[in-house]
């Protein structure tokens, strides 16, 4: 098992292969299982990825709290307009990251990537990079796992957890997961994906937790959308070779630092940040009948 | 440093919002279903902390209500649960209440049998859809729902452990955790086996017969 970054980029590097290869390697390791069963496993998880990251682009949602949902569909008719700013594939990457956030408020099936909060982000990310670069499932399936592995050593040295390290340890993490993950789709190197993952963190290092009411919906479903944007910028910045000056062990170890600073206001206890505002406030005792 | 697996990240599949609102009260409800047992006619949710305070926002009063009725954390129907069980005639009911100094997601299920008897069940989501239950009727107990388990109520006497672990181990069930909470010498007690295993109905049959013990029940991992 690796337990830094440095370590999965030796492991790869050693033996000229893909992070993806080694956390497949590992898994199969540890779960005593055949690469098969695992891949077949990783599929399952991108179907049910895929069926979320699509259903808002089309369909009006409605969280259960009410104050959330439909935005996924005005963005990709905006985007259908074909005038943006941002471009085709950005936009498309929004809209499916506000997809699988108003799946999750309205109580649809999602895969907590790391969270569920942060659940769109990954699938928004991997799915709208797979079209343009014209990546198969399989290609797809390589780059969950090397998500995964991003993940494995943010989880292991640090959090991925609001409640323990703000939104930077769950929209951060999921951000450099995805980052990771489209360089080495895109053909980049290890240490390439390592980079994107430590930009991602660093674009987003402080971003408090501070959700409304304490549900997982605003400012949550914006900042998997923007989430989305902060990875393939930084996926795009190391493909075209920027690297980040502070490596990543110790981008994540600082994300932890931060994290540990905030105070419990800003770690999803809904006590400080936008739910603290009059309005936040307001919309609480509205959806808790307060 | 504990070692996730990739599965660990990105998962688990589940339904929204939230793992500990939503998923884990689901499999808080189907644990405490499968303590209770299946024939109940009504149930009583008392809600403590922050699942008294945003219930209705997360879902957890449909979670809880799936995880009695059987359904999965990730099963679609979660979201129609109270509706199911208004049509299979059960009844149910969510109380707002101070459980005292408990896990902020923290509640006790009272389910009211056909037979006019009520089993109590309380435990608490501990984050990621990870839950600890902690007390069955008068009984304090610990256990995650994530093992096959066995629950044993006896009456506290010499030997009666080693009754029951032998009888497990003539079965090839492997012990995983074990706790033994009793009311005091010679009174009842209860115990709570967590196993490595599947336990087959032969065996739960056959330690709810031996001598001294009063009653016998297995927990399928949810
Ligand atoms: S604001 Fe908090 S609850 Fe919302 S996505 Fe970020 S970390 Fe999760």
């Amino acid at each position: 098992m690796y337990n830094s970054g440095q370590e999965l980029l030796r492991l790869a590097n050693e033996r000229g292969l893909r992070i993806c290869d080694i956390v497949i390697e590992n898994e199969c390791e540890l779960s005593e299982q055949p690469v098969e069963v695992i891949r077949n496993r990783m599929k399952e998880i991108l179907k049910v990825m895929t069926e979320a990251a699509n259903y808002g682009l089309e369909r009006e949602t409605k969280s259960v709290s009410g104050i959330t949902g439909g935005d996924a569909k005005k963005v990709e008719e905006y985007r259908k307009k074909g005038r943006t700013l941002c471009g085709d594939a950005v936009l498309r990457a929004m809209a499916r990251a506000l997809s699988c956030s108003e799946v999750n408020a309205a109580m649809g099936r999602i895969v907590a990537a790391p969270t569920a909060g942060s659940n769109g982000i990954v699938p928004a990310v991997i799915i709208t990079a797979a079209e343009v670069l014209e990546i198969d499932e399989e290609g797809i399936v390589d780059g969950l796992f090397t998500a995964s592995g991003i993940g494995q050593i943010i989880a292991k040295n640090a959090t991925v957890s609001g409640a323990e390290g703000g939104c930077q340890a769950e929209c951060g993490s999921a951000a450099a997961m995805a980052a990771a993950a489209v360089v080495e789709m895109a053909g980049g190197t290890p240490e390439m994906a390592l980079h994107a993952a430590s930009i991602a963190i660093k674009n987003i290092l402080g971003l408090v937790c501070d959700p409304i009411a304490g549900l997982v919906e605003a400012p949550c479903a914006k900042r998997n959308s923007s989430g989305s944007i902060n990875a393939l910028t930084s996926a795009d910045l190391a493909l075209a070779g920027v690297k980040s000056i502070i490596p990543f062990d110790e981008v994540v170890e600082a994300m932890y630092r931060v994290g540990k600073a905030l105070p419990e206001s800003l770690r999803e206890t809904a006590l400080g940040g936008l739910a603290a505002t009059p309005t936040g406030i307001r919309l609480r005792k509205q959806i808790l009948g307060e | 440093m504990k070692n996730y697996s990739v599965f660990d990240i990105l998962g688990p599949v589940m339904i929204g919002p939230s793992s500990s609102h939503t998923a884990g009260a689901a499999r808080l409800g189907k644990v405490a279903m499968s303590i209770a047992g299946k024939d109940f006619t009504s149930v009583t949710f008392y809600l403590h902390g922050s699942f008294a305070k945003t219930y209705r926002g997360h879902g957890t009063d449909r979670a809880l209500v799936a995880g009695i009725l059987g359904l999965n954390a990730d099963d679609s129907r979660l979201r129609n649960s109270i509706e199911m069980a208004s049509q299979r005639n059960i009844k149910i009911n969510f109380v707002e209440t101070d459980l005292g100094d408990e896990h902020p997601n923290t509640v006790k299920i009272v389910f009211k049998k056909k037979d006019g008897t009520e089993v109590e069940v309380t435990g608490s989501s501990i984050g990621g859809g990870n839950i600890i239950i902690t007390k069955i009727n008068e009984d304090n107990v610990e256990f995650t729902g994530t093992l096959p388990t066995l629950i044993v109520k006896h009456v506290d006497t010499k030997g009666m452990v080693s009754k029951i672990t032998s009888e497990l181990a003539k079965n090839e069930i492997n012990i995983a955790t074990m706790k033994v909470n009793r009311k005091g010498k010679g009174k009842e007690a209860l115990t709570v086996i967590e196993c490595d295993n599947v336990i087959s109905s032969e065996v739960v049959e056959k330690l709810s017969k031996l001598e001294q013990v009063l009653s016998a029940r297995f927990i399928n991992p949810v």
